[in-house]
């Protein structure tokens, strides 16, 4: 609908009007960088509660998306609403204390500060520097950061430095920091990368149990693992949306199978 | 102390080791300007040169800890941190200026020599109020937090980062040193300020006195050296860590950095200033040499070569550096600038966490 009425010339419908359990809405979306379209009108609602398995070949846009949507990139145009807030006026760390929080790709965290203090920076709090000053880890903090720990099975690395952890160990504790920013929108990029088969298991089901209370977008290339979570799945190519739905009836679009799945 | 940071856990025993010798240091320190007043024949008596030496390389400690503070935990490498404790420098030096009254060489009640010399009719607005010693302290804080706070802002906020800020904050010492230098700017031009007559009420140059500033000093080292562990302890301080090894993953977080890295710049450059006003009194001169590029330089160097991180380790470059400065341009003064170089390289290259390394155990 909103793509019909962008067409139209129509101004953009408040969010509310719109699609009423959108927690994420991007319409029209482009960027252009050199002249490279690295998206191209890209529209994607996602609701709340929701898991959402987003795929594409190599340059599809899929980390410039979520570039858009954290604040590191600005849309050449387009609409990047989270609620009621225009994602696109605003900077990072705005952005994140709004409630959107991100995995990277290459697992990003602290190297000189331990798991427990990687988890603690992330916790949800006063964000200032006289607040961090002052803060006092109380228990209800600290216990957050051990539930937490157990959920992604670190709790025997507490006071390791994240620096010396494996590679699977590593997206562990940033998805444990993620879920200690207690987000709303969670933006998860190649969770699985470089896991053991058992390790990909686990990481499913945890995505799966955290989606429900908050929404969930993961970007992925591995559809053993994106069949696992069973979700809706958006394939992305050149910068648009290529198709979207179940898991079985992207891999049955002809289009989808053309650029991506049939070579 | 801060060595927690870099090993959390297992360094307990290192780190009681650590403390011991570092209250032990500061013992011995607090020791000097009594034994200096032995007599000269005693085994223990320490020289006035002894005194007024160690008294000027507290001062630098004290730079250092906040040049440490800045570039080892936040990342943030100053170039220009000599601007900042020249700049409390000068405060003090106005209010010694103001207080030698009647009896300069002019003999003018209000003007400085360099006043009457250059034509003024009155004090500039500027220096008003630099008679009375509280505000003259409160400015050599005041002053260089607040262009810290500019200076600071304006390139964070941008987020220029790493060598380009270094680059600035040398351009920002250069600026203020040609500034510093002209005539008409009322700081008494490439002479500066010196003669001073008395602060507090207590003739400089007399035993009391350089005893007196020594303990002030040492205090403010004890002072400097609290606040710094305060921060780095906090939660800000791992911020701090997490904005210098991973600046963009600490927005996404939510830390809006600019400001973190703004509160520690100006907290540094408050710290540089006052250790600044300790040194003026103690060298009886301040002049725009002290603005000069090549000082914030080397106490980069005395930091580097102390460990960076470590707020200890801070001291011991600071002190280390200087004893063999002045052992060395005594010695052979020729050779000291290029001892000065090939240190800063051999620490880069064998010590990358500097003197204090040799102490700790290995990270893992």
């Amino acid at each position: 609908m909103s793509a019909t009425e962008l067409a139209a010339g129509a101004p953009h419908p408040p969010r509310g009007q719109a699609v009423p359990d959108a927690v994420l809405y991007l319409d029209g979306v482009s960027v252009v960088f050199d002249g490279f379209r690295a998206l191209n009108n890209l529209s994607l609602i996602v609701e709340a509660g929701e898991l959402r398995a987003i795929i594409g070949p190599n340059g599809a846009g899929k980390t410039t998306m979520m570039d858009v949507i954290t604040g590191k990139t600005r849309p050449t145009a387009g609409v990047v609403r989270f609620h009621d807030h225009d994602l696109t006026r605003l900077d990072e760390a705005t952005i994140a204390n709004l409630g959107i929080g991100r995995k990277f790709q290459k697992p990003t965290m602290f190297d000189a500060l331990t798991v427990f203090e990687n988890l603690e920076l992330a916790l949800k709090a006063p964000r200032g520097p006289f607040s961090c000053l002052r803060w006092v880890l109380d228990r209800t903090s600290r216990q957050k950061i051990e539930s937490t720990m157990a959920e992604v099975g670190l709790t025997a690395r507490a006071h390791d430095r994240a620096g010396v952890l494996s590679h699977g160990q590593r997206q562990w504790l940033e998805i444990g920091m993620l879920l200690m920013q207690d987000p709303e929108l969670l933006l998860v990029d190649e969770p699985v990368a470089g896991m053991t088969d058992q390790e990909t298991e686990h990481t499913a089901a945890l995505l799966v149990r955290i989606a429900g209370a908050r929404s969930v977008v993961v970007v992925e290339h591995d559809l053993e693992f994106v069949r696992a979570l069973g979700s809706k799945v958006t394939v992305l190519c050149e910068g648009s949306m290529l198709s979207e739905g179940s898991i079985d009836h992207v891999q049955n679009d002809p289009r989808v199978i053309e650029v991506y799945l049939g070579r | 102390m801060s060595a927690s940071l870099a090993a959390p856990a297992p360094a307990g025993a290192g780190r009681m080791t650590l403390r011991l010798v570092l209250i032990g240091a500061m013992l011995v320190l607090a020791m000097l300007p009594v034994l200096n007043r032995l007599p000269p024949d005693s085994a223990l008596h320490v020289s006035d040169f002894i005194v007024s030496i160690t008294g000027k390389w507290i001062t630098y400690a004290i730079l250092a800890l906040a040049i440490d503070l800045a570039w080892g935990y936040a990342g943030i490498l100053s170039l220009g941190h000599g601007a900042f404790f020249a700049l409390g420098g000068y405060a003090i030096g106005m209010h010694l200026m103001r207080l030698i009254g009647p009896r300069g060489v002019y003999g003018h009640p209000t003007l400085p020599d360099f006043m009457v010399f250059l034509g003024y009719r009155e004090l500039p607005w500027y220096w008003l109020g630099f008679e009375h010693f509280p505000f003259a302290i409160l400015m050599a804080m005041a002053v260089p937090g607040l262009l810290a706070g500019v200076v600071g802002y304006l390139a964070f906020r941008s987020r220029i980062t790493g060598v380009y800020l270094s680059i600035i904050t040398q351009a920002m010492t250069y600026a203020l040193m040609l500034a510093f230098f002209r005539n008409d700017m009322g700081f008494g031009g490439n002479n500066g300020f010196t003669d001073f007559k008395e602060l507090l009420g207590m003739p400089l140059n007399t035993p009391s006195a350089r005893s007196t500033l020594f303990y002030a000093s040492l205090l403010l080292l004890l002072g400097s050296l609290w606040v710094c562990g305060r921060v780095t302890r906090s939660k800000l301080g791992r911020v701090l860590v997490a904005i210098r090894d991973a600046e963009s993953r600490t927005r996404f977080l939510g830390y809006d950095v600019t400001q973190h890295k703004l509160f520690v710049f100006v907290l540094s450059a408050m710290i540089a200033g006052l250790a600044g006003a300790l040194y003026v009194p103690q060298v009886g001169i301040i002049n725009p040499g002290e603005f000069s590029p090549g000082n914030s330089i080397e106490a980069v160097i005395w930091v580097a070569v102390g460990g960076r991180g470590t707020l200890v380790g801070a001291l011991l470059g600071a002190f280390s550096v200087n004893a063999l400065k002045t052992w060395l341009t005594t010695v052979a003064p020729d050779l000291w600038l290029f001892a000065l170089g090939g240190l800063f390289v051999a620490v880069t290259l064998f010590l990358p966490r500097g003197l204090i390394g040799l102490f700790q155990k290995e990270r893992r």
